[in-house]
């Protein structure tokens, strides 16, 4: 397990211990996280999952494959710290962090 | 506001219609009987990722239990729905339970369209539509051993990529004279043969099959032209049937799926169809109606039906979408191509990256059909919920970007 800190775009925080293998996307989703949709599921074939990656823990994610960063270019509200969270899979290096939610993923 | 909603079925529909109903401020009784014995689980991975083992069960349930009695759920995940009696508001299930209801909502999704030919009972003859199938299918799916795909559908083509890479020698048989006849135009259909071939997939076109031999398991697949193909193993995928029988029995109208308008209500005012059983308006396109057999339709359905019973504003309808994964491929399909007058090819399939643009007589377009192009098939997506006209030689021009293409749409 590692800690997923999720804070919806209302300020809301949710803690949530994350098994290390499943993805960020999953935590939210099977916690009752609202805010991210994740309509297919974690294929990365809709972007409904986006998240901003705390600054500080944006390095430790890795980089976006080319397909993630590719739908990553037409989200909503994009940022340099934009990921898709079901491409996000926990490790023990990522535990404790922190991701932030958009207002709405469609 | 109905004091109980109940759902019948446990698909993706039926958990996002529980999930949209609580997130929307509905406080009564709510009630989702299942009958898989497992709780609500996704579907697309079946063919993919779980086949494969890459994801496990627990990964591919949509919630835990706790999720659903935090959000007091009354889930029974062994009641199989055999009467619906619109007089008296109820249903009633296999082991004699009636359960009233004052709104009722129909996910009872759709089963596999079954071979009909001798031997089609053999050991060793699977189909790929639920968890217990999937597994038995993955059980039989051994490296070395011959498995013959009958239908080259999305579902055989899946399932092709998932047994070649795990060392099974793989023949897929299709009826029609390319694979995805049905649902692609041929340059897709070309690309899936050319990269299937690529991979030591054998694919013969124009098949017919007249018998499954064996003695008591699988031992090959008699065609009409009186060849016999090899196998250990068959999969059978040759399209679904909607579960509209308990709707038809209680006479709702439902001819193929359960009819509805656009706000998923079926002809009885308290009744909802969703998902895979329903036959819904389909709104981008003038005034058709039609089955959609995918995950976008079955999270918007549901997400019409509840904003309904709660008499919310009804939810902004997206163009339809749909995706498949099969080896490093992934196609996204925007749209629907029927009536299409011509289309527009985009991109160089042999790089592996393109997409098809399906136009009307006047550009206006109507569905995108993406491989490995995700700019594509995102522009195509908001351009066909516009309404949106393109210019086909801008759009086959590749510097110019899809940005540019979208703008101002």
């Amino acid at each position: 397990m590692a800690k997923v800190t999720y804070i919806e775009h209302s300020g809301t925080e949710h803690v949530i211990e994350v098994p290390v293998g499943t993805t960020i996307m999953e935590g939210a989703v099977k916690n009752r996280v609202p805010g991210i949709d994740a309509d297919c599921g974690g294929a990365c074939a809709c972007a409904t999952c986006h998240v901003f990656v705390d600054a500080a823990w944006i390095e430790k994610t890795g980089k976006p494959g080319s397909m993630e960063e590719s739908m990553l270019d037409f989200a909503e509200g994009v940022t340099p710290l934009s990921r898709l969270s079901c491409q996000i899979s926990m490790t023990a290096e990522l535990d404790g962090i922190v991701v932030r939610l958009p207002a709405a993923q469609h | 506001m109905p004091s109980r909603i109940v759902i019948v079925g446990a698909g993706q529909a039926a958990t996002q219609a529980a999930t949209s109903l609580r997130a929307g401020g509905y406080d009564g009784h709510l009630v989702l009987l299942g009958n898989e014995g497992l709780l609500p689980y996704q579907r697309p991975p079946l063919s993919k990722a779980y086949l494969s083992g890459a994801m496990g069960l627990d990964r591919v349930v949509l919630k835990p239990m706790e999720a659903w009695i935090e959000d007091k759920v009354d889930v029974h995940l062994d009641a199989e729905v055999t009467a619906l009696d619109r007089q008296a508001k109820s249903v009633t299930t296999r082991d004699g339970q009636t359960i009233g209801y004052d709104a009722l909502i129909l996910a009872t999704g759709s089963r596999v369209r079954a071979l009909a030919c001798p031997g089609a009972d053999l050991r060793g003859v699977h189909y790929l539509r639920s968890i217990a199938d999937a597994d038995g299918l993955g059980q039989d799916m051994q490296p070395g051993k011959r498995l013959v795909v009958i239908g080259g559908g999305y579902i055989g083509l899946e399932v092709a990529a998932v047994a070649r890479k795990a060392g099974l020698e793989v023949v897929i048989l299709e009826a029609a004279p390319r694979v995805l006849a049905r649902v692609a135009p041929p340059v897709i259909s070309d690309f899936f043969q050319t990269l299937h071939h690529d991979a030591g997939v054998t694919i013969l076109t124009d098949v017919k099959v007249t018998a499954i031999e064996g003695a008591d398991c699988v031992a090959g697949v008699a065609l009409a032209d009186s060849r016999t193909i090899p196998a250990d193993l068959v999969l059978v995928g040759i399209g679904i049937i909607p579960n509209a029988e308990l709707a038809r029995a209680a006479g709702l109208k439902a001819e193929d799926g359960i009819e509805t308008d656009v706000d998923a209500r079926t002809s009885d005012p308290a009744i909802f169809a969703i998902g895979d059983c329903a036959s819904r308006p389909l709104v981008h396109y003038g005034q058709r109606r039609g089955r959609l057999e995918s995950v976008h339709n079955a999270l918007e359905q549901a997400k019409l039906a509840a904003a309904a019973i709660m008499g919310l504003p009804r939810p902004v309808e997206e163009t339809p979408w749909f995706w498949s994964d099969q080896y490093d491929i992934k196609l996204q399909i925007a749209g629907l191509s029927t009536g299409a007058a011509h289309s527009v090819v985009r991109g160089d399939p042999s790089q592996k990256r393109f997409a098809v643009f399906h136009l009307d007589a006047d550009n206006r377009l109507l569905a995108v059909d993406a491989i490995n192009a995700p700019p594509e098939f995102i522009v195509g997506k908001q351009v066909i919920a516009r309404h949106g006209q393109l210019a086909p030689a801008r759009l086959a021009d590749m510097s110019v970007s899809m940005k540019e293409i979208g703008a101002g749409v």
